[in-house]
């Protein structure tokens, strides 16, 4: 295989003023491909993805590697770092309703990666943002361009997010739960348009999230994270042979469609998973 | 289209709004005439007029008449221009007001570009620093001009800077020896000296301005410093912020061009609201720089019971405020594409 784009090993973060770390050794690596983190509330897996974009001002972070292509990224100084934010690697956030500026035009936001990153005139930003609306999939990308984020509907937010985090053509993608504020009805379809644009452009594309089919349908690898440490990594076609109880218990809290209609099984948590090492 | 149509029914509404409270204010206004202990016909006639005298003009000024209809004679003199006469100068109140009005405009302007040239920056670097010592000294320094008495100030201020050291002209708008020398076309010594071309009139002036516009601009800085800090804050806190930051963007240009101009319609209003109180009379200020504006003006008159010129000037406040009020509100439509 080739030489990975992300490496992390032995990850470590704490928030400031907190007593333990939220973030307890995790190490993985990325490739070309798509990698699910799962996991609960307050895993610590929405943490690990705004740390590699060192995007916590309080928090400390180490690790023994956190490479980045040639980077590496904890030694890399903030005004360094705005280099990669956006350019190389850049992050889908969860909700459009609060991810965009309510008072500039959605065009204006996009265009705003291009022009911060290409020396070009702002016709030329403006050309390359109407363009990549349209290939997100936004019919009569001219006229969204000048509308509002409250004039747009989620799905469509959602989409003008991925154009404008796509723009640079980074190089890695981090997609922080970025269905869980749409509507049910408008989520495969935003997932398909992502999904496409990744594959073709050869994005390594981390899925952050905590619906176990989602990932397990748009994914390669799976991490699972329990109490800031990652439990299992697997393949994603591999989730239902998952050894740890942890994984096993959440699969087994999933309703079916057609399934019996018995209660679901209850996560028993054991103490001991919380200083368990991945194998 | 219908955004349009919405639109103007906001407008009409707004204009509806306004009436109403216009009505409001007068209703007030008049009240305070009726209620104020000063007997406005003993102030006309005197102390020792007859019986006979009095009941004329009790009878004159429509007192005899029920409290409606004179309302409505309240009304139609305001309507048209007639806000009676000043016993004290017996002048018409409206032209004493307009005589001491540029002063105070004068001292409020330069007060509240003071207040919110410093202010609003001081504001956002607190906020953008927040808990460090940048945002300590910004707040210790607006906890002074939050807690200082402006009088004591003031005479500190004037016992130091003009007294002491001569950096800085004393009380009144110029110095005495230009009293007069000035035609006055607007009323504003800045302007009028200008016109005149008399320049040392004009140094004079703005020596005698600097001191009580800095003072005033510092204390409502501090106002204006605290609402700009906690309204960043609240911005830097949204998640549009961590957007820019995952673009690439600079701290300072996630601070200027996404969550400063989030705030401008908040920043408007106080701003607003800070100049009408200026307007209205920095009666302390005035009063320890015998500046002859409309705080002075409104005070003394209250003092010896001069109705009409009480009344006049309620009203020319309520006036103000709602005219900034509906500043703010045109404003908010410029800034802000949601309320559109």
């Amino acid at each position: 295989m080739n030489r990975p784009i992300l490496d992390v090993k032995n990850l470590h973060i704490r928030y400031g003023g907190a007593s333990t770390d939220a973030v307890r050794g995790v190490s993985f690596t990325l490739g070309r491909e798509r990698l699910g983190i799962v996991g609960e509330s307050g895993s610590g897996k929405s943490t690990v993805g705004r740390a590699l974009l060192r995007l916590l001002p309080s928090a400390r972070i180490s690790a023994d590697t956190m490479r980045f292509e040639d980077i590496d990224l904890l030694s890399l100084t903030e005004k360094q770092m705005l280099a990669v934010r956006g350019r190389r690697m850049s992050m889908i956030l969860q909700d459009p309703k609060f991810s965009l500026n309510p008072i500039r035009k959605v065009g204006d936001q996009v265009a705003e990666t291009y022009l911060r990153h290409f020396k070009c005139s702002r016709q030329e930003a403006r050309d390359k943002a109407i363009a990549m609306l349209g290939a997100v999939k936004i019919n009569d990308p001219d006229r969204v361009f000048e509308q509002y984020p409250h004039e747009i509907s989620g799905g469509m937010g959602q989409r003008v997010m991925i154009a404008m985090m796509l723009l640079a053509d980074p190089d890695v993608v981090i997609a922080d739960e970025p269905t869980s504020a749409l509507d049910v009805t408008v989520r495969l379809q935003v997932l398909n348009i992502l999904d496409n644009l990744v594959r073709d452009r050869g994005i390594g594309l981390i899925m952050i999230s905590h619906d176990l089919n989602l990932v397990r349908n748009f994914c390669d690898r799976v991490l699972i994270m329990y109490a800031g440490r990652v439990v299992e990594t697997l393949a994603a076609r591999d989730l239902d042979k998952a050894q740890h109880p942890y994984t096993r218990g959440l699969l087994a809290a999933q309703p079916r469609i057609g399934g019996a209609r018995a209660p679901l099984a209850v996560l028993d948590r054991r103490p001991e998973w919380l200083e368990e090492v991945s194998r | 289209m219908s955004t349009r149509r919405l639109s103007m029914h906001g407008a009409a509404g707004q204009i509806g709004t306004i009436l109403v409270t216009l009505l409001g204010l007068l209703v007030l206004t008049f009240i305070i005439g009726r209620m104020m202990p000063a007997d406005p016909v003993r102030a006309i006639v005197g102390e020792d007029a007859t019986r006979e005298t009095y009941e004329q003009v009790f009878r004159s000024l429509g007192l005899d008449r029920p409290v409606w209809e004179q309302f409505i004679y309240y009304l139609g003199d305001v309507l048209t221009g007639n806000f009676g006469t000043s016993i004290r100068t017996g002048q018409p109140v409206i032209q004493d007001i307009l005589h001491v009005m540029p002063a105070t405009i004068e001292l409020a302007t330069f007060a509240i570009l003071i207040g919110a040239g410093i202010g609003v920056p001081m504001g956002v670097i607190a906020a953008v620093n927040k808990d460090r010592w940048p945002d300590h000294v910004v707040r210790v320094l607006s906890l002074f001009g939050h807690s200082m008495p402006i009088f004591w100030t003031g005479m500190i201020a004037l016992i130091v800077l003009y007294a002491k050291l001569g950096l800085v002209g004393g009380s009144g708008r110029m110095d005495q020896f230009y009293i007069g020398l000035v035609p006055e076309t607007t009323g504003f010594l800045l302007i009028d000296s200008l016109l005149s071309g008399d320049l040392d009139v004009f140094w004079s002036a703005v020596n005698h301005l600097i001191l009580p516009a800095s003072l005033l601009g510092y204390s409502s800085s501090a106002y204006i410093t605290r609402m700009t800090r906690s309204f960043m804050l609240d911005q830097l806190g949204q998640e549009y912020i961590t957007t820019a930051r995952v673009k690439g963007l600079s701290k300072h240009q996630t601070i200027w061009r996404h969550a400063f101009i989030n705030i401008r319609v908040q920043l408007v209003t106080i701003v607003a609201l800070a100049y009408g109180s200026l307007l209205e009379g920095a009666v302390l200020i005035e009063t320890v720089f015998a500046w002859p504006g409309f705080g002075q003006y409104l005070t003394s008159n209250l003092i010896i019971g001069d109705m009409n010129a009480v009344m006049t000037c309620v009203l020319i406040v309520g006036v103000i405020f709602i005219a900034l009020n509906l500043l703010s509100d045109v404003l908010y439509r410029l800034f802000d594409p949601r309320t559109r």
